[in-house]
């Protein structure tokens, strides 16, 4: 099939032997050139699996190579810039499905890597081509690229029990949709989904561009369903990080789960050998588009966001200490008080008190202002865990009386089984599960 | 409204045809028939719900068609090769009415077709030519594209002037209602040919620019200058004018697009052009934004396209099979998801369709124009 059978570039060689966009316009300097093609040792960002060891943090614009036991995007150090995407898959045949997931890891082996989407390139083509990659990444380095995919509930069964690709039998049992939640305004048109991708990068132009010329290779297979756009990381998951702070002027996710901590992902992260053989190694994503109540937050008192966040805005610190880091401790008093109260976002979503962990890699998004001239602003919430029942679904019912529920409305919901990662260069995206 | 074919005709004027004489030639006797004229006469008895053709095998060679409306609707006559490409066509034959078609038919499996009330798929039966096939070489092929086309217009434009004429008629007698009929009917056949339109493109947007889209000064005229008038006001008691004008400025482009011979580049991004119409103009309501008729062009534009396409299916089979099977699954499926909104003898109305269907129909045209895309590039092979 032309545009994007898998063609003579499946194997992935292409993406080695490829120029990197840099290179075809003669601008990689010497300093930046070892880290602009995937495999080249040395330039690329280790990514942490289980057995690699912590990774470092990402340079702003290299390489963070793409295969490995477990899919990058979700311990790589998180970057700047999200695009995030929800596709419907509104074909009923399976072979083409799983020619576009083929052409998908392709290109997605060698956009991460910083070359264009396909072969012949934005440019290399012939005069009445068409171009197999759009352009706007022409010159840009990798940027930190990842492109992390994950299936919806609704691949494998439809709301009302269709088996649309005789994937019903492979479907893991946590994978479900999310219970509602206290306070939930869920909008179904950018909820759900049947593949998900999430595109993080250090440069807005190509998470964008990567995840533009993947929808285009999905013509006729998928439509989008719904896009969310994201800036400003507002987690950080490795301990080379310095901790964001989200749209509240909070430091967020101080606590979070990090890449170094390999035992504890894979107990609370990775998916093990009592779930489909398929996604062992694997995780599970939910997203939440949690809407900021923004103007209602700016004309609190420092003392009642303190006071709901459980931590100063300033340092960090839990409420009762004084450095960032310092551990909380939920049993100090102050002036007959504890210090940090009970009905805190940090005291209710605590590993501590929610008696689990996830590990969170949310952005910041603006989407513009709503008609009433407020900002449509807030958290698109990205979180990773091994069981969604025991991750996000355990820690937002704790929430349940959190004092941040007055300043924050989740408008979306969305959960997907993001399979292992990519081993080899036959591999492709979703290769066990359909096998 | 684009310029993209008149902005790529200078680009292609290098391209120029190899096979004029074969072009001349066509419709004659190409196949080896030594008469010139059709010894035959095929009588064809169309009604609002038969189609019936007095024969089911032919010789091959050029043979006459006589095609008899008897029914209520106004009716067309296609002969179709594989895939829908047009080997011939007689367009709006009113009730009462009969017209003739020459047709020249290589062996191979055909397909007659009436469309009463003009929407559909039509009424169909099985053609049989058996005797001397055609072996054409690849210029030849696209030349005979361009012949092909060349004559799927003529048919076109001579429809778009007498339903033109027709539709200003009942606007200057005032007949609101017969206006509103009349008004997406006329506007089919432009839309089914409008890239060639656009090659003129000072009487484009004279003829189908809406309002707004005026320089200053500029009067706002044509088709939705007088939608306008027809359901927004309900008043064309000032129309006369501008039914005037349209039906010259439609005479003028007619006598134009005869005269034009696309050749196979122009065929491919015309047929992509088409689709790009759809994308932009009639999935969201834009063209027909008084009388949210849009789903008469889009059926239109689609035709349109793949007539186009279809004209250089011959070329197409032998340079990329592949490409071929994937526009026609395309283009039935796009036809299937529009065929849902068919009420009757028209459409659905714009404003009536959900956010969900019309996902449906842009999911499916955006499909459709990723294989259609690629034509050019197969065509610019040669």
């Amino acid at each position: 099939m032309r545009g994007w059978g898998p063609g003579r570039d499946a194997t992935g060689d292409d993406a080695a032997a490829g120029l990197s966009r840099r290179r075809f316009f003669g601008l990689a300097g010497a300093g930046t050139a070892g880290v602009l093609v995937a495999g080249t040792a040395g330039g690329v960002i280790g990514r942490a699996t289980a057995d690699e060891g912590a990774p470092g943090p990402a340079a702003a614009t290299g390489a963070v190579e793409f295969t490995g036991a477990h899919q990058a995007g979700i311990v790589t150090p998180a970057q700047d810039r999200l695009h995030f995407v929800s596709f419907d898959v509104i074909t009923e045949d399976r072979d083409e499905l799983v020619a576009m997931l083929q052409a998908w890891t392709t290109a997605a082996r060698r956009m991460t890597a910083g070359l264009d989407a396909g072969s012949v390139g934005a440019v290399g083509g012939g005069q009445y081509d068409v171009p197999d990659d759009t352009g706007e990444a022409l010159g840009l380095p990798p940027a930190g690229l990842t492109l992390t995919v994950g299936f919806g509930p609704t691949l494998f069964t439809t709301a009302d029990g269709v088996d649309r690709f005789g994937l019903a039998d492979r479907r893991p049992a946590p994978l479900v949709e999310l219970p509602s939640f206290r306070g939930d305004a869920i909008d179904p048109a950018r909820s759900g989904g049947d593949i998900c991708l999430q595109a993080c990068s250090n440069d807005p132009q190509v998470a964008v561009h990567a995840i533009r010329n993947l929808a285009r290779l999905g013509a006729g297979v998928i439509s989008v369903r719904w896009s969310q756009l994201g800036f400003g990381r507002t987690s950080s998951t490795s301990t080379g990080q310095d901790t964001a702070r989200n749209l509240f002027g909070f430091k967020d996710g101080t606590d979070n789960l990090k890449a170094e901590n390999t035992s504890t992902l894979d107990q609370f992260v990775w998916v093990g050998d009592d779930d489909q053989d398929w996604l062992a190694g694997g995780s599970y994503l939910v997203a939440r588009r949690i809407r900021m109540r923004i103007e209602q937050w700016d004309t609190a008192t420092l003392n009642d966001q303190e006071q709901t966040i459980g931590r100063a805005k300033g340092t960090g610190a839990p409420l009762g200490q004084q450095a960032e880091f310092d551990p909380v401790d939920f049993t100090k008093q102050v002036d007959g008080e504890f210090a940090v109260p009970q009905t805190s976002h940090v005291f209710l979503a605590h590993p501590t008190n929610s008696g689990t962990a996830i590990l969170r890699r949310g952005y910041s998004f603006v989407d513009g202002s709503d008609g009433l001239g407020r900002l449509d602003a807030g958290l698109f919430f990205i979180c990773y865990q091994r069981d969604p029942a025991t991750g996000f679904v355990q820690v937002q019912q704790n929430l349940r009386d959190d004092a941040m529920n007055e300043y924050v409305q989740h408008t979306s919901s969305a959960v997907f089984a993001c399979p292992p990662g990519v081993t080899g260069p036959d591999d492709w995206w979703g290769r066990a599960l359909f096998a | 409204m684009s310029t993209h074919l008149r902005s790529s005709r200078a680009v292609l004027a290098a391209l120029s045809l190899t096979g004029v004489t074969l072009l001349a030639a066509c419709g004659s006797d190409g196949s080896g028939d030594t008469s010139s004229a059709a010894a035959d006469d095929i009588a064809v008895a169309a009604s609002d719900d038969s189609c019936d053709v007095a024969t089911t095998d032919l010789q091959a060679g050029t043979h006459q068609f006589t095609v008899t409306n008897s029914g209520s609707k106004v009716t067309e006559f296609y002969v179709y090769a594989e895939g829908d490409r047009v080997m011939a066509e007689v367009e709006n034959i009113a009730p009462g009415v009969a017209r003739d078609l020459l047709v020249e038919l290589p062996a191979g499996s055909y397909e007659t077709a009436c469309k009463p009330g003009m929407v559909g798929d039509g009424i169909r039966s099985v053609l049989t030519v058996s005797g001397e096939s055609q072996t054409l070489s690849e210029d030849e092929t696209l030349s005979q594209a361009s012949a092909d086309y060349q004559r799927y217009v003529q048919s076109q434009t001579g429809a778009l002037l007498e339903q033109t004429t027709a539709f200003a008629d009942a606007v200057k007698a005032g007949d609101i209602e017969g206006a509103k009929t009349l008004y997406p009917v006329a506007r089919t056949y432009w839309e089914r040919i409008e890239p060639v339109a656009e090659i003129f493109g000072d009487l484009d947007p004279i003829i189908d620019g809406r309002e707004g889209d005026q320089a200053p000064g500029e009067d706002f005229t044509g088709y939705h200058r007088i939608e306008k008038a027809l359901w927004e006001a309900g008043d064309v008691s000032d129309m006369g004018p501008y039914a005037d004008r349209l039906v010259s400025d439609v005479q003028q482009i007619v006598d134009l697009a005869n005269e034009e011979t696309l050749d196979p580049l122009q065929l491919a991004n015309g047929a992509k052009a088409l689709l790009d119409e759809i994308a932009t103009g009639k999935i969201t309501g834009e063209e027909d934004r008084y009388s949210h008729t849009d789903l008469w062009d889009f059926k239109a534009n689609l035709d349109g396209s793949q007539a186009a396409v279809q004209a250089l299916r011959p070329y197409l089979e032998e340079a990329d099979p592949e490409l071929v099977g994937k526009i026609d699954e395309r283009f039935a499926a796009t036809q299937a998801e529009l065929a849902q909104y068919q009420v009757g003898d028209g459409w659905t109305l714009y404003d009536q369709l959900s956010e969900e269907q019309l996902r449906g129909l842009s999911d499916s045209i955006t499909a459709l124009t990723e294989s259609v895309s690629q034509v050019a590039a197969v065509v610019a092979q040669r």
